[in-house]
Parts: structure tokens; sequence; C-alpha cells
């Protein structure tokens, strides 16, 4: 079987939603697909308020974003379609696509895709690290915050950036010790205040420190942790162990890029954005003029600005088959000014660098 | 050190505390974000507007102490569970801080319960004074405890032992 659309937007997060969102409203025929079982991406397991802008969300519960975006999507069924539990497999020449469903393959002809895939979870190298009980920090969530599963009953956080941090206060409040954080820094790399959250619930955070090993036979028992130096060389003598059942590793994303490389964009590997990512200038187009970016597969940052750059993608992507309208240049305007701001500031540096730098890489070429 | 450990010190918070007169006149709120961050629903939540940021979203919040009436209604919309109101001499000898709590048990007015300080260590017993919980603050509750007043700046978390509301 084969399907027709005008906009073709891959990933179900606060940035494709919004991309396919802005599209239709705009006017465009869109397809939406979403490999998992309900839309909304990471933000379906992001049971904590969000910090961010109030004038987007700030200050709401993650899953309380995702209801409203979804609910949007639902007022728009004319001219959106829906497609759950279905994954985009691969870019083929001619504007097509393939689309596998739980029991059918399917090909979609589009004539703009917008690829909102996200990210996966980094892994770490130390001994044992494939004992049952070691886990990402996403599979984690998801087992506690979808499924309503506790992954044990002691657990160790490795990582202090604000996953690290946020995942931790979810734990405590699934009524789950938290024995200890780990960073390799010597200092905090999340947000301070979700750090002084669970501190004061009695975590201690372990900067400058490592793991060793995973300690047990056929299942996590403990961990060897040790100090580090500056430059993260372990600290000989200072080893200890501590009791857990459980080891979570929140040291970071990657974003998830498979899909670019197959519709032949240019890639660029940039750091501060989370590895390879695909060029794109500010309207979030990719090298191949069909194929627009946006969320945390343009880069690792937050749902805020990926809402935010899923508008300006949906936006251009509706403007390059139809041209220009009052409607997109004021939600383009808007994105914009709201990405500025929350951009700015000290901890928006990294960010801001990254994303300079992907630019002047694409005014290169 | 608050960058190396979460816990802010009594040195840093200074910058954040109001002047010991401010105590005087009645409840009012500490907000315990130091750090520039882009984050901003504590401004928009007071309704005396004594929250502000110099710069905008990624400055941290300052409060005009004079203005703040330590309504709390700020406490329940911040993030960072950041912001505590503290009235001191509400009793000889004793003052009242008020927090939000996302754990369950949500404790019941009157209980006894367990203070805790920035690391989370014991530092004695309160009576819960006050417990709000309505819709419109999305299941973070906020609690009024007893604290004996040398202990107000230190008290910034509570565990709830037993009973309370499921
Ligand atoms: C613990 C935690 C706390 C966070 N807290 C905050 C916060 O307080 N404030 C904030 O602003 N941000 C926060 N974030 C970040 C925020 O959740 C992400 O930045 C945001 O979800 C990224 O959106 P996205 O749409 O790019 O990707 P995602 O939300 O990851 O969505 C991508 C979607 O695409 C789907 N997909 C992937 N590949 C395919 C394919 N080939 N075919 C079909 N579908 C596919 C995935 O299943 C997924 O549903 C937090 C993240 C975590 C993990
Ligand atoms: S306690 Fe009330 S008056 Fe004071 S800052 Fe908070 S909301 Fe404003
Ligand atoms: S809402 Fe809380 S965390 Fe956000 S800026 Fe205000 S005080 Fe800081």
């Amino acid at each position: 079987m084969s399907r027709n659309t005008e906009v073709f937007v891959i990933g179900g997060g606060p940035a494709g939603l919004s991309a396919a969102i802005v599209a239709a409203e705009l006017g465009a025929q869109t397809l939406l697909v979403d490999d998992s079982a309900k839309l909304g991406g990471q933000l379906i397991k992001q049971t904590h308020r969000f910090f961010g802008s109030s004038n987007r969300d700030a200050g709401i519960r993650g899953i309380s974003i995702a209801d409203k975006l979804c609910e949007d999507v639902k007022n728009l069924k004319d001219r959106l379609c829906v497609l759950e539990n279905t994954a985009a497999v691969g870019f083929y020449s001619n504007n097509e696509a393939g689309i596998l469903s739980q029991n059918a393959y399917e090909r979609v002809s589009y004539q703009r895709a917008i690829v909102c895939t996200g990210a996966t979870e980094n892994s770490l190298a130390f001994e044992n690290n494939d004992l049952p009980g070691v886990y990402g920090a996403g599979g984690v969530q998801t087992l506690m915050n979808v499924h309503g599963i506790r992954p044990g009953q002691k657990i160790l956080m490795i990582g202090s950036g604000n996953i690290g941090l946020i995942v931790s206060y979810q734990l405590i409040q699934a009524g789950v010790d938290v024995v200890g954080l780990v960073e390799g820094l010597p200092t905090i790399g999340g947000y301070l205040v979700h750090a002084s959250k669970i501190r004061r619930l009695g975590v201690p955070i372990y900067t400058s420190h490592t793991i060793l090993s995973a300690l047990g036979e056929t299942q996590v028992e403990g961990a060897t942790l040790c100090q580090v130096d500056d430059r993260f060389r372990p600290i000989p003598n200072t080893e200890f162990d501590v009791e857990c059942d459980c080891i979570c590793l929140a040291v970071g994303l990657t974003p998830l890029i498979d899909l670019f490389q197959q519709a032949k964009c240019r890639m660029v590997h940039i750091g501060e954005l989370g590895g390879l990512v695909p060029l794109h200038d500010s309207s979030m187009k990719t090298t191949n003029p069909e194929i627009f970016v946006a969320g945390d597969a343009s880069g690792i940052e937050e749902a805020t600005t990926a809402i935010l750059g899923g508008r300006i993608a949906g936006a251009r992507a509706y403007e390059s088959l139809y041209g220009s309208n009052d409607k997109v240049e004021q939600i383009v305007a808007e994105a914009k000014e709201e990405l500025k701001t929350l951009r700015s500031g000290s901890t928006g540096e990294r960010i801001r660098w990254g994303r300079e730098r992907v630019l002047q890489e694409v005014g290169a070429c | 050190m608050l960058i190396n450990d979460g816990i802010i010190t009594l040195e840093e918070l200074k910058k954040a505390l109001p002047p010991e007169e401010r105590y005087g006149k009645g409840p009012v709120a500490i907000i315990e974000c130091l750090q520039d961050i882009p984050c901003d629903p504590c401004v928009s939540a007071c309704p005396v507007k004594a929250i502000k940021m110099k710069e905008g979203i990624t400055d941290r919040p300052i409060l005009d102490f004079d203005k703040c009436t330590g309504c709390g209604l700020c406490i329940p919309k911040c993030p960072g569970l950041a912001i505590f109101v503290v009235q001191k001499n509400i009793a000889p000898g004793k003052a009242s801080i008020s927090m939000s709590h996302e754990l369950l048990p949500i404790p019941l007015k009157d209980q006894m319960v367990t203070l805790l300080d920035r690391a989370g260590k014991t530092v004695g017993e309160g009576k819960v004074l006050r417990v709000i919980n309505p819709p419109a603050y999305d299941k973070t509750a906020v609690v009024t405890v007893e604290v004996p007043e040398e202990k107000v700046m230190d008290v910034r978390a509570i565990r709830v032992n037993a009973g309370g509301q499921p």
C-alpha cells in the first residue's frame, strides 16, 4: 500500500507534534508517525513540573504539556493524520519513505519531511556494566512513570545533569531509596535547584567520583566507586563500595540521526549539541531542501525549545510548498524571539555556541 | 558549596535573605534559587509582582521584601521547589516555615513530622500547622510546620513517618 501526503512528520514528541500542528493549521495535508504506543515522546514520562518560560508551559508537568498538544492534534483531524506504533524505517529517492507498523509495511510519498526523532541514551564503560540491574535513565522512567513498575529498591544514579537529578527525584517519589548520585566533574551539571531538592531528602552527591564496577554475580548487588582527579583518572586507594540493586545511567543523550544520513543530509559533529547533527539553517531546513529537522534530533536541548523549533520547521515547510503569508511570518518571528530569550544567559552559553557553529557551517557550504 | 554538593551554605544564601527587621513585619518568602537558569514561573505566580528578573527569564529571581506579603502562592508554582515562606516569632521561641511537599503520604494538620535540613539530616520534630493541597496546585501540597526559631534557617524538608493522607 502507499500513502500520499504534503508534509510528513516523523516522531511525535514535542517537536514533531508542534511541527505537525503548525503545518496542518496553516493548511497542509500532514501525516505524523510515531513508533511508540502513545504520542508525546519524552513528555509522557515527565511527571515533574517543567522549568522554562511560563508563556510556554513552564511550571506545568511534562505529561500535561503532552496532553495539551495531543488535544490540538485531535482538533485538526481533517488535515492531520496520525499513525501510532508506526516507525519510519527509510528514505528512498523520489520523495518516498517506508513506514512499518505492527503488521504492515507501506510507502509514503511526501513533498516535505520534518524529522523529529529525538535522541538515544549514552552508555558508560565500567566493569560488569552488562549485569541485569544496569539501566538507562529513560528505561527507568518508562518503567516507573508509564508502567508503574519500580526498577529496584535501592538505586545508584550516575550523572548529575538535569536528567540524573530529575529522575532521582522521581525515584524517591516512587518510594525507591536513591543511595547516591555520582558525577565525574567537580561540579554538578544540572540546575542546582534540582540538586538541592534531592540533597535535602538525604541523597549524597559524589562529585569528582566515578563508578569502577558493578558488583554481583547474576544481578547488581552493589557498586565500587572512587574519586577521580581533574583529568578523570581514578585516584588510588579512594575506592569504596555502596549497596544497591540497580544502577541508573544518566550520562547524556545523542541525537538520533540515521534517517538524515539516508536522506543524504550533510552532517556535522558538534559536541555542545550532543554529537552528529544534520546541518540546518535558521528555517530548520537541512542540506536536502525537502527535509527539515526539529527538537533533540537537531541538537540536545529541552522541550520548550523543541516545541519552538518544531513550530518554525512546520511553518517553513508549509511556506516552501505554498509561499509565505502573514501567519507564517508571525509564527516564525514569535518562535525566534522566544528561542533567543531562552538561550540567553550563562546556562545557555554552550547551546548558543553550538547553534552558532551549525549556522556558520551551513553558510560555508 | 552548592555547586559541589547541592547544599546552599548560609554564606551563599545571604544574598537571598531579607533584612532582619523584615521578619518583624510578618511572613516573607525566601527564594533559594541562586543560579541563572531559564525559568520564570515564580514571576507570574506572585499576585503583587514582588518577584523580578533583571535581564529576563535567564536571570535569577530577585524578591522585593517590602512588597512580599508572604502569601505563599509562589511556592507550589516553582519547579525547583526552591521557595519557602518563613514567619518568625509565631509564639515565644517558635517560627514557621512553609514549603512544597510532593511525596506521599501528605501529612495531616497537627501531625508531628521529622524536620530535615538542606543535607537531609534530621534536626528535630515539628508540628504541622497547615496543609494546602487544592486541585489548582496540581498535586504539589504546601505544608507549613512549626520549628524552633533558631532552626528556621536550617529546616528545608520534612519526613512524614506514619499516618497522613494516602
Ligand atoms: C528526565 C528528563 C527531564 C526533562 N525535563 C525537562 C524540563 O523540565 N523542561 C524541558 O523543557 N525539557 C525537559 N526535558 C527534555 C525534553 O523532554 C526533550 O528535550 C524533548 O522531549 C525533546 O523533544 P523531541 O520531540 O525532539 O524528542 P522526543 O520527545 O524524544 O520524541 C521523539 C519521538 O520520536 C519517536 N521516533 C524516533 N524515531 C522514530 C522513527 N524512526 N519513526 C517513528 N517515530 C520515531 C520516538 O519514539 C519519540 O516518541 C527532560 C528530559 C528528560 C529525559
Ligand atoms: S509569598 Fe506571595 S507575595 Fe511573596 S513573593 Fe510569593 S507570591 Fe509574592
Ligand atoms: S520558578 Fe523556582 S526554579 Fe524557576 S526561577 Fe523561579 S525560583 Fe527559580
